[in-house]
C-alpha cells in the first residue's frame, strides 16, 4: 500500500509504537515508578527520561515484540540509580516497628497458630484478576499503605528483581534483617488484599 | 514441628533464598495438615506474579 519513497520511514515507524500503545505503556510505567519513588513528579521525570532514551536509540532495536520489556529495563535502571542515591546513608533503623507489626502478629495465637478468623482464605483462581483494573487499584492502595522503608525493600526485591544480598549491601543491613522485613511486607500485603479485594470483591 | 508463624516466615524466605533440606521437609509436613498456610504459600506465588506484571514482564 505504501509508496516506495515511504518505505524507510514507515519501516522505522513500525518499530516504534503507536500513540495508543505509548499511552498504555506510559500508564504502566508511571504506576511502576510511582510505587518505588513515592513521588509523582520524580516518577514522571523517570518515565519521560526512559521513554526519550528508548526513542533516541530505537534504531538499535531489532523487533517490536519486546519493546515493552526493553523500555521497562531502561526505566528499571533509572529507578535503581535514583534509589541508590537516596539510600546510600540510611539514618533510621530499617527494622523499626512502625506500629503496624502488632496487626500481623495478632493473627496468631500464643502457640503461633492462625486464629480461626485470621486463617488465610482460599483465593480461588486469582490470576484472572491480573487483567482487571479494579484489582490493580487495590493492589496499589495496599502497596502505598506500607511503611516507606518496608516498601522500598519490597519493591527493590519484587519489582526491580534485586537479590537480597545486593539490597543489604546497598542499605547497610544484614541479610537476615532483609528477610524479616520482606516477610512482614508480604504478610501485610497479603492481608490487605484479602480484606479489600477477596472479601469485598 | 513448625507453627504457622514460623511456617509463613519460611514460605516468605523461600522466595529469597534456597531452603535447606531440613527446612523443606519441615515445611512439607506442616503444609500437609494446614490449609491456612497452604493458601498463604499460593498467595505468595501470586503476589510475585502480580509484581512482575507491573514491572512490564508479560511473560507468564
Amino acid at each position: 500500500m505504501n509508496s516506495e519513497r515511504d518505505g524507510n520511514t514507515s519501516k522505522a515507524a513500525e518499530l516504534w509504537l503507536q500513540e495508543a500503545e505509548i499511552a498504555t505503556l506510559r500508564r504502566d510505567m508511571l504506576r511502576f515508578a510511582k510505587l518505588q519513588l513515592r513521588d509523582v513528579a520524580t516518577a514522571e521525570d523517570a518515565v519521560q527520561e526512559a521513554l526519550s532514551a528508548a526513542y533516541a536509540t530505537r534504531g538499535r532495536f531489532a523487533g517490536r515484540a519486546q519493546v515493552k520489556t526493553w523500555i521497562f529495563s531502561i526505566l528499571r535502571n533509572k529507578i535503581i540509580d535514583q534509589i541508590r542515591s537516596q539510600t546510600r546513608h540510611p539514618t533510621r533503623s530499617l527494622t523499626q516497628d512502625d506500629g503496624r507489626n502488632a496487626e500481623v502478629g495478632a493473627l496468631f495465637d500464643d502457640g503461633g497458630y492462625w486464629h480461626k478468623a485470621a486463617r488465610p482464605a482460599d483465593w480461588g483462581d486469582p490470576e484472572a484478576a491480573l487483567g482487571s483494573e479494579q484489582f490493580w487499584v487495590i493492589f496499589e492502595i495496599c502497596l502505598n499503605a506500607m511503611a516507606e522503608n518496608t516498601a522500598r525493600i519490597f519493591t527493590m526485591r519484587e519489582f526491580l528483581g534485586l537479590e537480597t544480598a545486593e539490597i543489604c549491601t546497598e542499605l547497610g543491613i544484614s541479610e537476615n534483617n532483609c528477610w524479616v522485613i520482606l516477610h512482614r511486607a508480604r504478610s501485610r500485603l497479603r492481608l490487605c488484599l484479602e480484606e479489600n479485594w477477596i472479601k469485598r470483591g | 514441628m513448625l507453627n504457622c508463624k514460623q511456617t509463613t516466615k519460611l514460605l516468605s524466605e523461600k522466595q529469597d533464598r534456597p531452603l535447606s533440606f531440613r527446612e523443606r521437609v519441615a515445611l512439607r509436613l506442616h503444609l500437609i495438615m494446614c490449609s491456612g498456610c497452604t493458601n498463604y504459600d499460593r498467595q505468595m506465588g501470586f503476589i510475585r506474579k502480580a509484581c512482575r506484571r507491573i514491572g512490564g514482564d508479560d511473560a507468564k
